[in-house]
């Protein structure tokens, strides 16, 4: 947080608008980026954060307005131009080939060749001197198929760093880390600070804006809602100015009256596609009319625990047991029948058929039982009746229920997969990364059904990579690290540092560790 | 799936059509014929350029093949006569296309299910059985046969993820190779007619003949209403029931269809049953039709065609008919072109991949006649890549 | 690990394993495999070696009079070779420590296979001798458009389109580069020959384009537009002919002349059989080799794989996605037209209809065999073109079981079958380009 004599613009954004068929994603925006600063720019999904950077990156024509990097006016027709001009961008979700080297994805484009032929080992000999150099150390040799998330990141920086970027733009870089790999990650920052760089930070939390901004921008529907201090700004202010109205922080929840147990879990293993174990001696009890929260950075088995309890991944060991009955070796089908409701982490692979009409979406766990279906001929009728209510008491927002499913925002995609799965007798309800990526309004709403449910006596059993959502939502967490429960608590008794702890390293932090 | 397009307009004509028109068009879409014909047109033109090339009248070459195709009744009985195994053939690759899969093993399918029905056909107690037995009896061998050829792709497919387009390719020529074998082989005589002058097999019995319609070239025989009947069953199970919603399901995305309940694997080897069995079906009602004998060669090219039928005809079963109508057309005219105008014949077959092209690429008709919009409803493109699910 | 919600994982997505059918698998394909290897290996020592003629058999290398002769009795080798299968079965049941011995036990008994069948034909026919060396010669070339056809395939692959129309391109290819040969040149004139062979790579091209064309500008189904340009060179290369060629009259005309590779050619045994043979299937190896090294060593073949596997990663560091795609395809497209022309040109000269008789299919079941690589691609495009050959020389042996020889059909099916069961049983699970079939529209 430093400002050398003066603040020097390195990046001016005058007036830009971008517009795609049917929405304005960016109007009339200012932007000015000072040398050596940490200028966030905040606004929730769907503000216009990513396009308006993706038009600084080159990837993005705006349609009007102008830019000028160090006071020169400048206009990039592809990602090229803004490379030379010394801008690198890191996207929130990774632009990485899986298959290739590191060293292989940081030369791509701009390769190191001797002769005709590639030469890796110079790209090896920089990649290990931009590692020491600014504290980002990897592999060169590995597949970034291979590493984990935060390493993957790594690459990304120093693709950017390998290109001589001085403007950096980082799009939601927080968002996969732990909170201790969060802490890391702000070193490497500030690193690149006093090393020169001048930074852009995309974010949507507003904890992260307040520790480490300079200045903040915030964005709001495409347009610009005001700029703020941090010195000055809480995140109530900064909240209210995302969203354009008051904003509720906590969720009303009235406290929790648990039933008995609808789902107890034993010791269950479960592998993933490749035959790694990733949920490896996994136990849990949920009751009846509790929330329980499973908080745990991605990649620690949620995935494939959650798939294997809604029935769709083979189990190794262990046993899982649902209202009484032994659920271990059932179909998904079957465990629907019990009266299991799933709302899947990846809404467009597992949730919805995107090509099928919203109708068709509304009853895809239950299009072969009557009304909808009899003796295994599909009645019109009761699907379009059904939908029609759904999308009502929903809330959808769709021209009609005879439209594709992919055609709608990701906020009220969510919406239908919600109203399909929280109607009729719902004993347990299975839930990932519900509001992934959507905004604030569909959030709101949606935190709300999960609450509804709980108190109409459901048992929910909820992951979630956001903290904040966990801790929001949950009467009882438990952490996962590395395949199994490492602590439990009551809501009343989690802090976030005690979760933060638990989730980076996997046991109970001792008094001191935690502040 | 679902039409829903904006009405076009699309200026032309003087004042009193272009009221009528403007006014039909408010009310019906015509895009989906539209695109078709104009797409249809320019392949003619395609051709017609190539035939000019040779120094031949473009017209008259076509006015021959309009003739052979249409020109009296037992032409245009011929021509139904024509189409009617590729209808099946298409059917094959269209409902195995809505689950996802490609089988273009149609080739062998037909040979599986021609020659088994065939074999059936001439089975003892055949012989005594009256007509409205030993007809669906033949009819069900065939189907039996295709669907057995059809189901191993299928089961590798399911169970180790081997890709059909490969396996069904492989099958083709094991087909091809096998049949020719059990129909030749004198030592040891295994289907062979050893009192008839060329290879083929025993005449099956009488009772399982399809009786015939009209005496064209080739004759239509009443294999024709199986398949129409063949066509709507199809539609309709696609369209309506819950075991065709599961499978347009897998073929859209298969990870909501596990999601949802449904048994990928499952799906995926009854569709290839049901699609090597429609291909059976045909080459049955063709051996039961036309010649009451299999002979090795006689289907040839038709489960390629099927292939190109059935994507001219965006997987819909309905649209299956007219598609292979057409191809019907194009095959039965093609040697009256060939003898009058001495235009080869595999000038029909450069239309009809000019055809499948501008269907497919219907930008280019839509550009070059002024077309707004999109239709839209292209062919569900999931299963596009060989390892995916 | 996952990378965060950006490319997911190269897909090695199973058809969904219901609990139902979720054991089958289980059992592992190394067990599986070497079970029937020691199944094998237990009837041919005890059932079959025994009871085979005590008649000396051998196998040739190279042709007379410097031919070397390996003598042998069947009934020893087969059981010799049993005795290896057996031992193959047993270490593939073997804990995982030891399971790069299994491996390649299995390899090992798999290419024990070749002198199996040779030496049980030969106990079964009334030869006395084979030549081997002449096979393995008849089996690279025969394998020569089939690796030419997977080439292709990588490329258009690797670089996101899918190309189901290789067999289209070499049939038209081979027929409008002869058509070219035919009426332009004279019958022994070679400058025509190789002007018509250059008029097959550029028809190569030409079709290539159109199928770029259509998948990239116009991004239709990649499959249908395959499928396309096959009917097309179907009905094109049966009108040039029956229209062009055969009213030219012309017969004939010469093939490529066989060239012998300097001293290579003059090693004893195996020099005059495998290092004479015609110039394309020469090029062949070349063309392997070269796909091999540009793919994966230079900075252009680095951009096209990236094509393939993430295109918009590839977008965000400045590549141009849509022209490396057509660079590639059009390149996969010369290298078919090759591969048409050695239809046409090299192995024979003249053009059949439909001459190429799925040629292009099985290049793609190569290029699915070699795991979207050169090398495995070659590798099975070899297999193909060793079984090809060897049936053609179980035919010529006449083997005979008792009064039961062997249908000349079944030895014609014989590739199709191997490369079946090689597709669907020993392969795994093979990876795609995790890009590929997928249009790609830049963003603006």
């Amino acid at each position: 947080m430093t400002v050398v004599d003066g603040p020097t613009p390195v990046l001016e954004v005058h007036g830009i608008t971008k517009t795609f068929p049917g929405v304005i994603a960016n109007e009339d925006v200012d932007l000015v980026l000072n040398q050596g600063e940490i200028h966030c720019l905040l606004g929730e999904n769907g503000a216009g954060k990513s396009t308006l950077m993706n038009v600084v990156f080159g990837l993005y024509q705006p349609d009007h307005g102008s830019m000028k990097v160090r006071g020169r006016e400048v206009v990039f027709s592809d990602v090229n131009d803004a490379i030379a001009e010394g801008i690198g961008m890191v996207h929130q979700h990774f632009q990485l080939i899986p298959v290739f080297t590191v060293a292989e994805n940081v030369i791509l484009g701009d390769e190191l060749t001797k002769g005709a032929l590639l030469d890796i080992a110079e790209a090896r000999r920089r990649i290990r001197e931009l590692g020491d150099r600014y504290g980002l150390r990897v592999d060169p040799d590995a597949k970034v198929g291979d590493l984990s998330v935060g390493e993957q990141q790594r690459v990304e920086l120093i693709k950017a760093l390998f290109r001589e970027a001085d403007i950096l733009i980082l799009d939601e870089p927080t968002a996969v880390l732990t909170p201790g790999e969060v802490d890391d990650f702000f070193e490497v920052v500030r690193n690149l600070i006093a090393q020169g760089k001048s930074i852009i930070f995309i974010t949507h939390k507003l904890r992260e804006v307040l520790a480490v901004a300079d200045r903040i921008t915030v964005l709001r529907g495409g347009k610009v809602a005001g700029t703020a201090d941090p010195s000055s700004a809480t995140q109530q202010t900064l909240a209210n100015l995302m969203v354009g109205r008051d904003v509720v922080f906590q969720v009303e929840k009235p406290p929790a009256t648990p039933g008995d147990t609808v789902l107890r879990v034993r010791d269950l293993r479960v592998e993933d596609d490749r035959g790694v174990l990733m949920v490896n001696g996994f136990s849990v009890e949920v009751r009846r009319g509790e929330i329980y929260g499973v908080a745990g950075v991605e990649g620690n088995g949620q995935r494939e625990l959650v798939e294997a309890l809604a029935g769709m991944r083979h189990k190794v060991g262990g046993t899982v047991e649902i209202l009484g009955s032994d659920a271990t070796k059932m179909t998904p089908r079957k465990i629907t029948e019990l009266g299991v409701a799933h709302i899947p982490e990846d809404r467009n692979k597992h949730g919805l058929v995107g090509s099928y009409s919203i109708a068709d979406n509304m009853v895809l766990n239950r299009y072969n039982r009557p009304p909808f279906a009899r003796r295994g001929i599909r009645a019109a009728g009761p699907i379009d009746a059904e939908a029609t209510r759904l999308v009502e008491e929903f809330d959808v927002r769709t021209p009609g229920i005879h439209v594709p499913a992919e055609t709608l925002s990701g906020g009220n995609q969510q919406k239908v997969i919600v109203a399909r799965e929280l109607t009729g007798d719902v004993q347990l309800l299975l839930v990932a990364q519900p509001t992934r990526g959507l905004d604030v309004g569909s959030i709101e709403f949606i935190h709300k059904q999960i609450i509804a449910l709980r108190d109409a006596g459901a048992a929910v059993f909820l992951v979630s990579a956001e903290l904040d959502e966990i801790m929001s939502l949950s009467d009882r967490i438990g952490v996962l690290y590395r395949g199994r429960i490492v602590g439990t608590y009551d809501i009343a008794d989690a802090t976030r540092e005690r979760l933060g702890y638990l989730m980076a390293t996997g046991s109970e932090p001792d008094a001191e560790d935690v502040a | 799936m679902t039409n829903g397009d904006t009405p076009q307009q699309n200026g032309s004509g003087g004042r009193a059509s272009f009221d009528v028109i403007a006014w039909i068009k408010s009310w019906w879409n015509l895009q989906p014929i539209l695109v078709p014909l104009y797409a249809l047109l320019l392949s003619f033109v395609v051709g017609g350029v190539l035939i000019a090339l040779i120094g031949v009248n473009p017209f008259e070459a076509y006015w021959a093949l309009l003739r052979g195709a249409f020109g009296s009744p037992e032409r245009l009985a011929g021509t139904i006569a024509r189409s009617v195994p590729y209808v099946g053939s298409a059917l094959a690759l269209a409902f195995a296309f809505r689950a996802g899969l490609f089988n273009i093993g149609a080739e062998g399918q037909l040979l599986a299910g021609g020659i088994t029905a065939a074999w059936v056909g001439t089975w003892s107690f055949m012989f005594d059985l009256p007509g409205i037995l030993a007809v669906p009896i033949i009819l069900l061998a065939g189907f039996v046969g295709g669907a057995m050829w059809g189901g191993i792709p299928g089961v590798l497919r399911a169970r180790t993820g081997a890709h059909e387009v490969i396996t069904t390719i492989m099958l083709n020529s094991i087909a091809l190779f096998m049949s020719r074998w059990l129909v030749n082989s004198t030592d040891p005589l295994i289907l062979r007619d050893t009192t008839a002058s060329v290879p083929r097999t025993e005449l099956i019995s009488p009772t399982a003949r399809l009786g015939e319609l009209a005496d064209s070239q080739p004759p239509l025989h009443l294999g024709v209403f199986v398949m129409i009947i063949l066509c709507v069953v199809v539609w309709f199970v696609l369209a309506r029931t819950t075991f065709g919603f599961e499978t347009i399901t897998v073929g859209s995305n298969p990870h909501a269809a596990h999601y949802a309940g449904i048994s990928v694997s499952k799906i995926i080897i009854l569709a290839m049953l049901f699609s090597g069995g429609f291909a059976g079906l045909a080459a049955a009602s063709e051996v039961a039709g036309t010649s009451g004998f299999f002979q090795p060669g006689t289907f040839a090219f038709i489960g390629f065609d099927g292939i190109a039928i059935a994507l001219l005809a965006r997987a819909n079963p309905i649209a299956i008919l007219p598609a292979a109508f057409l191809w019907g057309a194009l095959l039965k005219g093609a040697p009256l072109m060939q003898q009058e105008a001495d235009v080869s014949i595999d000038v029909v077959r450069i239309i009809q991949s000019m055809v499948l092209l501008f269907v497919a690429a219907d930008a280019i008709v839509r550009y070059l006649f002024r077309m707004k919009g999109d239709g839209g409803h292209h062919i569900a493109t999931t299963s596009t890549s060989w390892g995916s699910t | 690990m996952t990378v965060a919600g950006g490319t997911p994982l190269p897909s090695t997505l199973v058809p969904q394993l219901d609990e139902e059918l979720g054991a089958t698998w289980r059992l592992g394909r190394r067990a599986i495999v070497g079970g029937i290897f020691g199944v094998l290996g237990i009837v041919l020592v005890t059932l079959v070696a025994p009871n085979l003629t005590t008649d000396p058999k051998s196998f040739g290398f190279g042709t007379p009079p410097d031919a070397i002769e390996f003598d042998f009795t069947p009934g020893v080798l087969v059981a010799v070779i049993g005795v290896c299968y057996v031992i193959t079965g047993v270490v593939s049941f073997l804990p995982h420590r030891y399971d790069r011995v299994a491996f390649w036990a299995q390899v090992v008994s798999a290419a024990l296979a070749i002198p199996l069948i040779l030496g049980l034909a030969l106990a079964f026919s009334n030869a006395p001798t084979t030549n081997v060396a002449n096979l393995l010669d008849e089996s690279l070339v025969l394998a020569t458009p089939i690796a030419l056809g997977a080439m292709t395939g990588l490329w258009c692959e690797h670089s996101g389109v899918i190309n189901i129309g290789i067999e289209g391109m070499m049939l038209g290819s081979a027929g409008i580069g002869y058509m070219v040969y035919a009426v332009a040149g004279d019958a022994s004139s070679s400058f025509w020959l190789w002007g018509s062979v250059l008029i097959a790579v550029l028809a190569g091209v030409a079709f290539a384009a159109l199928h770029a064309v259509l998948c990239i500008r116009y991004q239709i189904n990649q499959i249908v537009s395959g499928v396309v340009i096959n009917l097309f060179a179907l009905g094109l290369t049966g009108f040039l002919r029956s229209e062009v060629i055969v009213p030219s009259g012309f017969t004939k005309g010469v093939s490529t002349s066989q060239l012998a590779l300097p001293l290579l050619s003059d090693l004893p045994v195996v020099g005059e059989t495998l290092f004479t043979g015609g110039p394309i299937h020469f090029a062949m190896y070349a063309i392997v080799f070269l796909t091999w090294l540009v793919m994966y060593r230079t900075r252009w073949g680095l951009r096209v794989r990236s094509c393939g596997e993430n295109p918009h990663a590839a977008e965000t560091l400045g590549i141009k996605v849509i022209m490396i795609r057509y660079q590639a395809v059009l390149l996969g497209g010369a290298i078919a037209g090759l591969a048409g022309a050695w239809f046409s040109m090299e192995s024979q000269a003249g053009f059949e209809d439909n001459m190429t008789n799925s040629a292009g299919f099985i290049a793609l079941a190569a290029m699915i065999f070699g795991k979207w690589t050169p090398w495995g691609a070659f590798g099975g495009a070899l297999l193909f073109g060793f079984t090809r050959a060897l049936g053609s020389r179980l035919q010529f042996l006449n083997v005979e079981f008792g009064s039961f020889t062997i249908p000349s059909e079944f030895l014609q099916s014989l590739p199709f079958f191997v490369t079946l069961v090689v597709v669907a049983g020993a392969l795994g699970r093979a990876i795609a380009p995790a890009a590929e079939g997928q249009p790609y529209s830049p963003s603006k």
